[in-house]
């Protein structure tokens, strides 16, 4: 028992951490596309290592007046629960008759974790560009994660009450992609906009906005907890384009040429990701929040009504 | 070479410092991080905080009003950093060198704060983008 204990957690750290480097590779194509686009080369295919490992190399310095330990702790915490959420996404896409009932649930909890953990984190700063940004973290989150575990429910609803990932992939296998409805495809685009937020990505990137908060939340960060923050958000980059495979396109099959096919949905997702990333500009807070809870929500409602009809 | 120091070269973050300028490097300094010179293939990037910094792009000959801010600014910059004089003015003051106001040259003021700091220059007045870039590979390469 204590041995296969100790197996399962070798797992979930092999597991974590393969995570990390598909969110490398990840960041690197954003990156590139990104560069493609405005008509420049971009960065090599190191650029994203090389940020972070350069960052572990730096000094950590904790401002004046700031809350010492729970500055320093904050951003090791939104990484524990990232990579426990990445852990158990794919845990459950390479061995989806693993896993427990409710998992969904689990995950959904999992992936604020990073989020709240950078609001604390900011607000133990004591720097009024970091409260700035913490007060729209938080506001970003009530926005978004409303239609978000909407389109959620109406998965769970279409799959026919599964709370597992194993058996939502396992029903898309039988049943067809939950994405070919229109129910399914309405909730695509509706994951689609709050990965966007979630990830602080423009036009969502409100917190962070480089040019009026000078970093927003990450404003005191240096060294290796702000490497430790960009791990988190990497991780995170991987860890929401796959549960959108998971959830709506039958997710990852890991039996030889399936797995290029599973890469191949992934990254229409990621590139999708980075297209609106390029062509939107920056909303401000209100505005956010007002398309997240009335056209967003109004949407995502009508999505799990149409699933009840079973469109 | 360590691990820490080839990931230092290949991805210095700047930070864009203005101590009394005449705006003309800063405008040069913009117009280098334009997609047109595409400085993200050295991995530089601007960043909006000095706690993320790695280089300190200087222009402008110091004077007293803004010495006590740069020598705060410099505390708040995480160390390893290398401080980049952009333009003759923080490399020799030019032509502000007798005035009542200046306290600079950049080196000087830098030694005082921290007496190991790492300091580059790029002379021209101001100089262009590709100088720029050059300089800054250069002075990444001695480190």
């Amino acid at each position: 028992m204590a041995v296969q204990g100790i197996l399962t957690v070798i797992k979930f750290v092999v597991i974590a951490i393969a995570i990390l480097v598909l969110g490398l590779i990840t960041s690197w194509i954003d990156r590139k596309v990104t560069a493609r686009i405005q008509a420049r080369v971009g960065p090599p295919w190191f650029q994203p290592i090389a940020d972070i490992l350069k960052l572990l190399g730096k000094e950590t310095l904790v401002p004046e007046g700031a809350g010492r330990n729970v500055f320093l702790y904050a951003p090791v915490i939104g990484l524990a629960g990232m990579a426990l959420a990445a852990a158990l996404l794919g845990n459950a896409l390479i061995s989806p008759e693993v896993g427990f009932v409710g998992d969904v649930v689990v995950l959904v909890y999992l992936l604020v974790i990073p989020a709240i953990a950078l609001i604390i984190g900011a607000s133990a700063s004591g720097n009024p560009m970091a409260a700035v940004g913490a007060s729209r973290e938080m506001k970003l989150i009530l926005g978004y994660e409303l239609p978000y575990l909407i389109v959620i429910a109406t998965v769970i609803y279409k799959t026919g009450f599964t709370l597992k990932l194993g058996d939502i992939v396992e029903t898309q296998a039988l049943d067809g992609w939950n994405l070919w409805s229109i129910s399914g495809v309405i909730g695509f685009f509706i994951l689609l906009l709050s990965a966007q937020a979630k990830l602080g990505l423009v036009p969502f990137d409100i917190p962070e906005a480089d040019q009026e908060l000078m970093g927003g939340v990450i404003t005191e960060y240096s060294g290796p907890p702000l490497a430790l923050i960009r791990i988190t958000k990497t991780m995170l980059l991987a860890v929401l384009p796959l549960l959108m495979v998971t959830l709506l396109m039958g997710g990852v099959q890991f039996e030889g040429l399936s797995i290029l096919w599973g890469f191949l949905k992934y990254l229409v997702i990621v590139v999708l990701i980075v297209l609106i990333r390029n062509t939107n500009p920056r909303v401000r807070i209100d505005q956010a929040l007002k398309f997240f809870w009335g056209p967003v929500t109004a949407l995502s409602i009508i999505a799990f009504i149409l699933a009840y009809w079973g469109l | 070479m360590s691990l820490t120091r080839w990931a230092l070269k290949k991805s210095p973050w700047v930070y864009h410092v203005a101590l009394s300028p005449c705006n003309n490097c800063d405008i040069e300094i913009l117009d280098l991080l334009t997609p047109r010179f595409d400085v993200e293939r050295f991995g530089i990037k601007l960043v909006g905080s000095p706690r993320h910094a790695d280089a300190l792009l200087v222009s402008g000959s110091v004077n007293r009003h803004v010495l006590p801010r740069f020598i705060e600014l410099y505390k708040q910059t995480a160390k390893p950093c290398v401080v980049f004089g952009i333009g003759s003015c923080a490399l020799s003051m030019t032509m502000f060198r007798d005035s009542y106001n200046t306290v600079g040259p950049l080196d000087k003021v830098v030694k005082e704060i921290d007496p190991n700091a790492i300091i580059a220059y790029v002379p021209g007045c101001p100089p262009k983008p590709e100088a720029m870039i050059l300089g800054v590979v250069k002075a990444l390469q001695t480190l």
